[in-house]
C-alpha cells in the first residue's frame, strides 16, 4: 500500500468508495453533501468506510506490532511452549500441567499466593486508609505522608536486602531481633553462665533448668562441681584460681565449683588443676526432700559454703537463674514465620501506595456532604462508616485490586529475603516458575505451564478493573 | 559447582540473575612473530570475575605470548548456562567455554554442540592427568573436556588460636575429630561452622563421609544411582554424620545454621569472640577467610585433611572447572592443549586462589605453604572422587530448595530419621533421574 493509494481515497468523494475512479465524483455532478436543502443542518461527512478503516489501521499499525511482539506471542509462545518437555522438542500434551499440580513445592507455592494475595492487599488497603484518614488530620500531615511513601521510591530487589538484614537472627546483626531480645533480656536478665554444662554428666543431672548432684553429702563433707561448656569471654572478669576446700565445719558443706577445663589441654577431669579458674557467683542450694534449705554464692575462687545445717543428707543444686541463656529472639526467616515477615516487608513499600491513593480519594468527597451529615446529629464514627466509607468504596476496590495484581506476581522480595533452605516454605508461583526454569533444574516446559497458571490467575482481577474503567466512563 | 561467589549474599545472586551483564575484556599484548596461529582471535567464555577474572587473564597473556592468537575474554556472571544458552541457539557460541559443572559439559555434548578434544588434547591429559580426569571429561566415549582446575573439599578449617586454647590437635582419624569436637565443644565454643542456608556445604560433607566409610565403589555406584539411596552404606554414612552435625555442637543450633549462608559461617569462625571452631568446606574458603575476615591464612586460619573414618582411606571429593570446544578451528584447539600442559596451572597458580587438577605442575608453583598442602592431597591421593551431587542432574543435586539440598537440611533438622530421608531422597533421584 502506498500513500498514494491513501491520498487516491481521501480525495474520493464522500459517499462513492470508489478509489478505482479518483475523479468520478467530479466528473458526474456535484457531491451529495453538496446537495442539502436550506434547513439541513450542516452534517459531517458521513464515515467513509474502507478509507477511514484502512487509516485507523494504518495508525494502529505500530501499537499492534509492538504489543503482537511484546505481549501476544509471548503468551501464545508460553501456551505452546508449556506443552513441550524439557528440551521443547518432545510434545507433551497436559503432563507439564499435571506435573505442576501434582509437586509438593507448587502446591505450597499456590498456598503461599493465596495468603498472600488475601493478607497482603487487604491489610495494606486498611492500615492505608486509617493513615490517610489520620494524616488528615495532623499538622504535619506532608512529612508524615513523604515518611511513609519514601519506601516506594526503593525497588524491591534493595528493600529485599534490607529485610534480610532486618529479619538476621543474630541480634548483633538483626534490628529486629535486636529489639526483641533486648527488651527480653531486660524483663528476664540472663544468667552468669548459659550453656554450661557438667564436666562429668554422671555426677550432675539437668532439673528444672539447672542441676542437681546425683550423690548426696552430709555437713562436713566437701563438694567438688566441675563444669564446662563456658565460653572464656563469660567468665567473670573477677574469677581467681579455683580452691578446693579441705574440711567443712561440723554444721555445713563446703565445696567448689569451677571451670574444669585446662586453656590449652591437659589437665584431668574431676580435678581441680592448677591453672583452673573457680566460677564466681554461681547460685548453690541445699537441698533435702524436695526443699532447698540453704543457699550460698560462690566465691571468686568458686567455694561456697551452705550453712546451718541439721545432720541428715542434702544433695547439690545449681539453681537454673545460673544457666539462664540470653534471649535468641524470633527466627523471622524460619520456617514458620517467613511468609509473615516478607508480607510486612511487602506493606512497609506499599502502604504508601495505599496511602496516597485512598487520600486522593478522600480529597474528593465533598464537604458538604460529611457537613450535612454532621449537622444532622451523626458522630465522627457513624460519619466514617455510613458516608465517608460508602463513597471511598470505589477507590478502596482500586487500591485492593491493584495490590491483587502486584501481589499475585511477587517474586525479587520472597526471593531475595528468603534464605535459600527455607526457599520452599516462602515459595510463591512467580518465584516457583523461576525456580524451574532456571534455578537449576532448566525445565522451561513446566516453567510456562507455571507462567500460564500465573496468567489465568491474574485474568479476573484484570477484567474487574477493565469493567470498571468502562463503567467510569 | 560450589563457588565461592555463589552465595555471596542475596544481593550478589540476585543481581547476578537481574543482569547477566557480560564483561567483555580484550587481551591485547606482545606476540612473538612468525607462529602459524599469529592473528587468529578466539573468545573464552567463562564464570570468573574480579580478582578471579584477573589471575585468568595471565594466563591467557601466557598463551597470547606463546602463539600469537589473541584472545577476548568473556566473563559470563555465576549463572553461565544462561548466558551460553541462547548463544548456542543463535549459532554464536564462544569458541571455548569454561564450564563450572561436568553436568553442562554432560548436557552441551550430548546435544551435539560441543566438539571433540581428543585431537587437541587427549595425549596431554593422559600425559599429566590421572586417569579419573579424562574419565570425568568423557561423553559417550569421546572427550569433550580438559579440566583445567580443580578443587579440594576434603579440608577441615580451624580457627588455630581456639584449637590452641583448647588443646586440639588436627585430627588423623574421624573419631580423633569427634573427640576434638567434643573438646572444642567443653572449651565453650560451638566447634563445627556450617553455612547450611546453601545445602551444598551439607552434601559436601556427606560425600566426604561417604567415600571415607563406604569406599570408592560403592561412592561410584551411588553417583551413577546404581544402587539406591536407601542401601545400607548410605544410612551408615548418614548416622555417621549425625554424630558429628549436631544442635550442640552448632553455633546457634540447627535452626542458626540453616540460616547461615556460606560466608557468614567462614566468618563465624573468625569472629570476635568465634562463634565456631572449625569448618568443613573445599579449598575456596581460604579466599572466603582473605577477603571477609581479618584472620590469616596459615597463621590464624589453618587447615587438615578430612580424616579417614575406621580402616578406610582418607577421602579427597573434588571439584573444578573443565574447558570445552564450541568449535574446532586451530587457535581453539592450540588454547585447549595449552590449557592441559603444566605451564598453564604453573602461571595460574602463581598468585593464589587456584590449584590444578594436573599431577605434573610443581608444587613449587603455589604461593604458600596452606595451598600447597591443598594441591598435593589433591594430585597425590588415590582416594580422589568428583563431588556427587554435581554429577547428578541438577534437579537433584544442585536446586535451592529441592533434591539433596533440601533433604539434607530437613535431615540437619532432624538427624535422628535416617530411614525417612534415604527413602526420600531416593525417590527424589529417581524422579530426578526419569525426568532427564
Amino acid at each position: 500500500m502506498t500513500t498514494t493509494d491513501v491520498d487516491a481515497g481521501r480525495a474520493s468523494p464522500a459517499g462513492t468508495g470508489d478509489r478505482d475512479t479518483p475523479g468520478a465524483g467530479a466528473a458526474s455532478g456535484p457531491p451529495p453533501e453538496l446537495v442539502r436543502g436550506p434547513g439541513d443542518e450542516i452534517r459531517p461527512p458521513k464515515p467513509q468506510r474502507g478509507g477511514n478503516l484502512l487509516r485507523a489501521f494504518l495508525f494502529l499499525l505500530p501499537a499492534l506490532l509492538l504489543l503482537g511482539a511484546l505481549v501476544v506471542y509471548p503468551i501464545v509462545y508460553s501456551v505452546v511452549r508449556s506443552l513441550y518437555g524439557r528440551t521443547g522438542s518432545d510434545f507433551v500434551g497436559a503432563d507439564n500441567y499435571q506435573r505442576a499440580f501434582e509437586s509438593t513445592s507448587t502446591l505450597r507455592a499456590l498456598r503461599n499466593t493465596a495468603i498472600w494475595v488475601v493478607v497482603a492487599p487487604t491489610l495494606a488497603t486498611a492500615i492505608g486508609l486509617i493513615f490517610a484518614v489520620l494524616s488528615e488530620r495532623v499538622r504535619w500531615q506532608t512529612a508524615f505522608k513523604v515518611a511513609v511513601f519514601m519506601p516506594m521510591a526503593i525497588s524491591f530487589l534493595a528493600a529485599g536486602v534490607i529485610f534480610r538484614f532486618v529479619y538476621e537472627q543474630d541480634p548483633s546483626r538483626g534490628v529486629a531481633n535486636a529489639v526483641v531480645t533486648s527488651v527480653e533480656d531486660a524483663f528476664r536478665p540472663p544468667g552468669e553462665y548459659p550453656g554450661a554444662r557438667p564436666s562429668d554428666p554422671s555426677t550432675l543431672r539437668a532439673r528444672d533448668g539447672g542441676y542437681r548432684t546425683t550423690a548426696v553429702f552430709r555437713p562436713g563433707e566437701v563438694a567438688t562441681v566441675g563444669m564446662v561448656a563456658i565460653r572464656p569471654e563469660n567468665v567473670p572478669a573477677d574469677a581467681v584460681r579455683a580452691r578446693e576446700p579441705s574440711a567443712s565445719p561440723a554444721r555445713a558443706i563446703r565445696g567448689v565449683v569451677w571451670l574444669d577445663f585446662t586453656r590449652g589441654g591437659g589437665g584431668t577431669r574431676g580435678t581441680v588443676d592448677p591453672t583452673e579458674d573457680g566460677l564466681p557467683g554461681m547460685h548453690v542450694q541445699a537441698v533435702r526432700g524436695g526443699e532447698t534449705v540453704a543457699d550460698a554464692t560462690s566465691d571468686p575462687n568458686g567455694t561456697f559454703t551452705l550453712t546451718d545445717l541439721s545432720p541428715g543428707e542434702y544433695r547439690l543444686a545449681l539453681a537454673s537463674d545460673n544457666f539462664r541463656a540470653s534471649a535468641t529472639g524470633v527466627s523471622w526467616l524460619g520456617p514458620s514465620l517467613v511468609t509473615p515477615s516478607i508480607i510486612a516487608s511487602y506493606l512497609w513499600i506499599w502502604i504508601g501506595f495505599a496511602m496516597i491513593v485512598i487520600g486522593a480519594g478522600l480529597a474528593a468527597i465533598p464537604r458538604e456532604v460529611l457537613e450535612a451529615a454532621r449537622m444532622d446529629g451523626a458522630n465522627e464514627r457513624q460519619v466514617f462508616r455510613r458516608v465517608t466509607a460508602p463513597l471511598l468504596r470505589p477507590v478502596l476496590m482500586v487500591v485492593l485490586i491493584t495490590l491483587m495484581i502486584n501481589v499475585l506476581k511477587v517474586f525479587d522480595l520472597v526471593f531475595v529475603i528468603a534464605p535459600p533452605s527455607v526457599q520452599d516454605d516462602a515459595n510463591v508461583i512467580a518465584l516457583e516458575m523461576w525456580r524451574v526454569s532456571f534455578g537449576g533444574a532448566h525445565d522451561q516446559g513446566l516453567g510456562s505451564a507455571l507462567s500460564i497458571i500465573l496468567f489465568v490467575l491474574v485474568v479476573p482481577a484484570m477484567l474487574f478493573n477493565i469493567r470498571r474503567m468502562k463503567v467510569e466512563r | 559447582m560450589k563457588r565461592i561467589m555463589r552465595p555471596l549474599l542475596a544481593l550478589g545472586a540476585a543481581l547476578a540473575c537481574a543482569l547477566p551483564a557480560l564483561g567483555v575484556a580484550g587481551t591485547a599484548s606482545a606476540r612473538t612473530p612468525s607462529q602459524k596461529l599469529q592473528g587468529q582471535k578466539i573468545e573464552v567464555a567463562a564464570v570468573w570475575t574480579g580478582t578471579e577474572q584477573k589471575n585468568f587473564k595471565r594466563v591467557l597473556d601466557a598463551f597470547t605470548k606463546q602463539t600469537g592468537v589473541d584472545v577476548t575474554f568473556t566473563s559470563t556472571g555465576d549463572d553461565i548456562s544462561s548466558v551460553l544458552e541462547p548463544r548456542i541457539a543463535g549459532g554464536d557460541a564462544p569458541d571455548v567455554a569454561i564450564l563450572p559443572q561436568p553436568g553442562l559439559l554432560k548436557d552441551f555434548a550430548s546435544r551435539g554442540a560441543l566438539k571433540p578434544v581428543e585431537d587437541a588434547a587427549g595425549a596431554q591429559v593422559d600425559q599429566h592427568y590421572s586417569p579419573i580426569w579424562r574419565t570425568l571429561g568423557t561423553v559417550d566415549n569421546t572427550l569433550y573436556g580438559v579440566w583445567v582446575k580443580g578443587a579440594n573439599k576434603s579440608l577441615v578449617w580451624y580457627n588455630a588460636n581456639v584449637s590452641d586454647d583448647a588443646g586440639v590437635k588436627p585430627a588423623k582419624t574421624f573419631d580423633d575429630l569427634l573427640a576434638s569436637m567434643q573438646t572444642v565443644s567443653d572449651f565453650g565454643v560451638p566447634p563445627l561452622s556450617i553455612g547450611a542456608a546453601n545445602g551444598w556445604t551439607l552434601t559436601d560433607i556427606f560425600e566426604n563421609i561417604y567415600l571415607a566409610q563406604a569406599g570408592a565403589e560403592k561412592y561410584d555406584q551411588l553417583t551413577a544411582h546404581e544402587i539406591p539411596w536407601t542401601d545400607p552404606s548410605v544410612k551408615d554414612a548418614l548416622t555417621t554424620m549425625a554424630k558429628m552435625v549436631k544442635s550442640d555442637w552448632l553455633p546457634g543450633g540447627t535452626g542458626d545454621t540453616l540460616q547461615t549462608e556460606f560466608p557468614e559461617s567462614v566468618q563465624n569462625m573468625f569472629s570476635n569472640p568465634p562463634k565456631a571452631a572449625m569448618e568443613i568446606e573445599g579449598d575456596f574458603v581460604g579466599a572466603t577467610i582473605s577477603g571477609n575476615t581479618k584472620a590469616k591464612v596459615g597463621t590464624d586460619a589453618k587447615v587438615f585433611s578430612f580424616p579417614p573414618i575406621g580402616s578406610g582411606e582418607a577421602p579427597v571429593v573434588t571439584g573444578g572447572d573443565v574447558a570445552v570446544m564450541f568449535d574446532d578451528n586451530p587457535a581453539a584447539a592450540a588454547f585447549l592443549k595449552f590449557m592441559a600442559s603444566p605451564k598453564a596451572g604453573e602461571v595460574w597458580a602463581k598468585p593464589g586462589g587456584y590449584i590444578s587438577p594436573n599431577k605434573d605442575v610443581p608444587t613449587s608453583a603455589y604461593p604458600d605453604k596452606t595451598t600447597r598442602q591443598i594441591a598435593d592431597a589433591l594430585v597425590s591421593s588415590d582416594n580422589v572422587r568428583f563431588d556427587m551431587s554435581d554429577q547428578y542432574p541438577s534437579a537433584f543435586g544442585a536446586t535451592d530448595g529441592q533434591g539433596e539440598w533440601k533433604l539434607f537440611q530437613d535431615f540437619l533438622s532432624n538427624p535422628s530419621d535416617v530411614d525417612g530421608i534415604t527413602q526420600q531422597l531416593e525417590s527424589a533421584a529417581t524422579q530426578a533421574m526419569n525426568s532427564q
